[in-house]
């Protein structure tokens, strides 16, 4: 809380320094929409904020002036010089107390009173240089400011110091190439190699002073919404996603207001009341997603709620009373388009007017944010059904997965999120044919227009098409195509920064990168291959196309990364488990409380890869996958990558469950293929400390409240789930069931306890409230305990 | 203080640009092509970890081309505008003067593609110079005449 309180004295501190000028500049141009705008805008979110702090004072001032200044935007009253000298007033008494909220003190009693009076229309112009000030000392030279644990750098001053360090790099990468020519000297090697940690420790601090997880956005959302719906009288809950996705510091900063004002919003005036869910036949507790996920080169983040939706046509009609457009114009306007017009300004179809969101400020506010960071915010509504909202903000200067490729002997990047799948053009399932002159490949009997990249760039090539190898690429938004490359070539993480405006201009880039080893490496942009390349998309296809898609996920050709391993074995991983690729020094590496572990980042996770630690080079790096499950992360240690391929051949099974699954052939040659699951297995139950009992749970498969919302807090119990009707079900130790499911449930209950569960909060001792979670746990623990004492 | 001219030779002509733009001399070696990008821009390179877009002034000139495949050391003259970094290719950069005076009209008619990047005649004691807009190099030639 205090770091929020903080966060809000500096928000407004910026806010008040940068308005000082408009104040005086509005004063003097009092009918000056844009100023107008800038100091609605800065009341607007001290009210939102005070709302949320419980600075009462604060938000009832704030208020007053909010409603002053609506008027004057919706055209209901001018901007006079009383009204001018009241707002100004205002604004000097938020900054009184912003100060007396930054020393920690408590805002006195007292009241605004004569503030707010003075806002009225047709009040006297206030004496504002008489006007009271707060009674107590707002001298902050004698007080001793506590000094700030935090400062804020200009990004300027970041990048220059990123830039520094990068530099760093690369003068460090050439000392060695001089140093491996030179005659070895031990003392300098030393040296040298001591430079290269602290070198490379500074630039992962440095890169992630730049980079945050989107989850630093995320973290306050529970308890915001859990305040909102708490203060509105709803039931609302929230679930986040993606809070991995990385981002550029300055863009998140740039998209928490927008985040903030759309789930406002959401909770406010899309999900409705308990009993008037219940009327409508929904659950009586509303859903709130939120998602953040990386797509192409824009990171897209969600909002969705289950609530009432967004009336189209009442915005239509508030939009033609509003003067905001015509009633012709209004006739020929799409769903989609009525949808948008949420964003015009001063519209709002909520009836009221309430604390939370105001009154149709937000949206355009909303809106202009994320333009102005090139972003886009798109509504998608079904009415009683729920609203989407979605931002899409660019990548610049996020990092991004990518697959190297190439064309003869340049290279270029295609951000891995783009591609779904690698073949040969002369493999098994593939056949490519020529029609008209345009390209057709069909995978799996799927057929999709192929290009090849060589031509699209116009580029010089000596491979045969039946050669080459088919990327397999779906853009944000676009559909599906096949690229074809010479070769395939690493799989690697890459800043990108915009290229010049001469490179944009061709329409194929996203933007540039440094490789490795210091050279440029262009990234494609999907969709602009795709069209420069003449794909033609065919919209109205595209769901039936989604649905192939999934289908050809479950198909049996899977990716495979090959690598070598540090004992020198030529092994296979599957991709979709490798999260990235990391270089670690081999300090990092450490055998601590009988496990290998590993230390990337500010994380210790367990390493698998190499028996001990005698398999490590002396000096030097080692690469290690970061192998996750979604929830767990792992590293596994391995000498280099060798290809991509993708798996389509048997795989003869190993004779004892270990690290290998099986071998099967991998480019031609045989290949060991890692079973990550056994050692998932293996290694997080050592990380236990000692092998842990897991009860059994079984739930009912087709019920979807207590796959998705119950399971996950089973299984954080310490349950393994098992379906109703598995082969395991006579095992479980817990059957859930709902109050009514009729008994029994599992053919073969066994000696199971059974756990009923109600969907009202009103019951008998029978039963346990869906939502009673303490109630849950305590069950789930009897269970637990019991079944430990036998 | 007068404005500092840097003197280069593009396409065997001597001209100054405005070295107060010029960040650093630099030599250039392997270009990164890129493909379909406009005629002019040659590629390319790394300057420490930033890109450099490298403009071929020649090509941007319509006055012929620099080839970068021939092992040969290439001088260009590092420039930031708007935030991206380029380097202009030349024949040679060689000297830093002061200019002896505003730049003048040139009255008498120059090449095409000269004349699209003239900002005027300056004095210098090596005697009169054309001094030439970076900007118009960098953005090249109009794309009709490009076609």
């Amino acid at each position: 809380m205090e770091d929020l309180i903080a966060d809000f004295v500096a928000e407004c501190r910026e806010m008040l320094e940068s308005l000082g000028g408009e104040i005086v500049a509005w004063e003097a141009e009092p009918h000056d929409r844009a100023r107008l705008d800038c100091i609605f805008r800065f009341v607007h979110t001290v009210k939102g904020n005070c709302g949320f702090f419980d600075f009462p004072r604060l938000e009832t001032l704030s208020h007053a002036a909010e409603d002053a200044l609506a008027d004057v935007r919706a055209g209901r009253r001018s901007a006079d010089a009383a009204l001018v000298s009241a707002v100004l007033a205002v604004i000097d008494r938020i900054g009184e107390m912003i100060e007396i909220i930054e020393r920690g003190e408590a805002l006195p009693e007292g009241s605004d009173g004569d503030l707010i009076a003075a806002l009225e229309e047709g009040a006297e112009a206030p004496v504002v240089e008489t006007a009271p000030t707060l009674e107590t000392e707002t001298t902050s030279g004698g007080h001793g400011q506590a000094a700030p644990r935090t400062i804020r750098l200009s990004v300027e001053l970041l990048d220059r110091v990123m830039s520094g360090v990068s530099d760093m790099v690369l003068a460090r990468n050439e000392l060695a190439r001089r140093l491996r020519e030179a005659p070895e000297d031990v003392a300098v090697a030393g040296a040298f190699e001591r430079l290269s940690g602290i070198i490379a420790e500074m630039r992962d601090s440095i890169t992630r002073t730049r980079m945050q997880r989107i989850e630093n956005l995320f973290v306050a959302l529970p308890r915001m919404v859990r305040d909102l719906s708490n203060e509105l009288d709803k039931q609302v809950m929230i679930d986040i996603d993606g809070g991995d996705v990385e981002l550029d510091r300055e863009m998140i900063e740039m998209i928490r207001d927008p985040l903030t004002h759309i789930i406002r919003n959401a909770v406010d005036h899309g999900i409705e009341k308990p009993a008037d869910r219940l009327a409508a036949g929904k659950r009586e507790i509303g859903l709130l997603k939120v998602s953040a996920r990386q797509s192409g080169n824009q990171i897209l983040i969600d909002i969705v709620d289950d609530g009432k939706g967004i009336d189209g046509d009442r915005l239509v009609e508030k939009a033609i009373a509003n003067n905001v457009l015509e009633a012709a114009a209004a006739s020929e306007m799409s769903a989609r388009d009525k949808l948008g017009l949420i964003f015009e300004a001063g519209l709002s179809t909520a009836q009221e007017v309430t604390a939370i969101s105001g009154r149709g400020v937000g949206m355009d506010v909303v809106r202009s944010n994320v333009e102005r960071i090139g972003g886009i915010v798109e509504v998608d509504s079904t009415l009683g059904a729920g609203t989407r909202m979605t931002l899409r903000v660019p990548l610049t200067l996020t990092i991004i997965p990518a697959l190297t490729v190439s064309i003869g002997d340049q290279h270029f990047a295609i951000p891995r999120s783009a591609i779904e799948e690698i073949v040969r053009a002369n493999g098994s399932s593939v056949t490519l044919e020529r029609i008209g002159g345009a390209g057709v490949a069909t995978i799996r009997g799927r057929r999709v227009p192929e290009i090849a990249l060589a031509d699209v760039l116009q580029l010089q090539s000596v491979m045969k098409d039946e050669e080459r190898t088919l990327v397999v690429i779906r853009p944000a938004g676009g559909d599906t195509y096949a690229l074809a490359v010479d070769r395939i070539h690493d799989h690697e993480e890459l800043v990108v920064k915009p290229a010049a405006p001469a490179v944009m201009g061709t329409g194929l880039y996203a933007g540039t990168t440094l490789a490795d080893d210091g050279s440029p490496i262009l990234l494609f942009d999907p969709a602009g291959l795709a069209e420069v390349g003449g794909v033609k998309f065919e919209a109205a296809e595209r769901a039936g196309r989604i649905a192939e898609t999934q289908e050809a996920a479950n198909d049996d050709a899977v990716e495979v990364l090959l690598f070598r391993s540090l004992g020198g074995e030529r092994r296979a991983i599957r991709l979709g488990l490798v999260d990235r690729i990391e270089e670690v020094d081999v300090d990092c590496f450490s055998s601590a409380a009988g496990q290998l572990r590993v230390q990337l980042g500010d994380q210790i996770l367990p390493l698998a890869g190499m028996a001990s630690l005698d398999q490590l080079p002396a000096s030097g790096r080692v690469r290690v996958f970061r192998l996750g499950d979604g929830d767990q992360e792992l590293g596994y240690a391995f000498d280099e990558v060798l290809e991509l391929d993708s798996l389509d051949h048997e795989i003869t099974p190993a004779e004892h469950q270990g690290e290998v699954e099986g071998v099967t052939l991998v480019a031609g040659k045989p290949a060991e293929l890692i079973d990550v699951h056994w050692l998932f297995a293996d290694r997080l139950r050592a990380v236990a400390g000692k092998p842990k009992r897991q009860p059994v749970c079984c739930l009912p498969s087709d019920d979807m409240w207590m796959q998705n919302m119950l399971r996950p807090i089973v299984e954080a119990a310490g349950y393994r789930v098992v379906n109703v009707g598995s082969d395991e079900e006579s095992i479980a130790e817990l059957v859930v069931s709902t109050v009514d499911a009729e008994w029994p449930l599992p053919k073969e209950p066994g000696g199971a306890t059974v756990l009923r569960l109600r969907n009202s909060a009103d019951g008998d001792e029978e039963s346990i409230y869906r939502y009673d979670r303490a109630g849950l746990l305590m069950a789930l623990k009897t269970v637990t305990a019991a079944g430990g004492a036998k | 203080m007068n404005e500092l001219l840097l003197i280069v030779s593009i396409a065997g002509s001597r001209v100054a640009l405005p070295a107060a733009q010029v960040e650093s001399v630099i030599e250039l070696d392997a270009l990164i092509p890129v493909p379909r990008a406009p005629h002019h821009v040659a590629g390319l390179s790394a300057l420490r970890s930033r890109v450099l877009t490298v403009i071929d002034c020649q090509r941007s000139l319509g006055l012929g081309e620099t080839t970068f495949e021939d092992g040969r050391i290439h001088e260009a003259a590092v420039v930031e505008i708007e935030g991206h970094h380029y380097a202009l290719s030349v024949d040679a950069v060689e000297d830093v003067v002061e200019a002896l005076s505003e730049p003048k009209e040139v009255r008498a008619a120059m090449g095409e593609g000269w004349e699209r990047v003239s900002k005027g005649m300056v004095e210098t004691e090596e005697g009169p110079l054309l001094l030439v807009s970076i900007d118009a190099v960098i953005s090249g030639q109009p794309q009709v005449a490009a076609a």
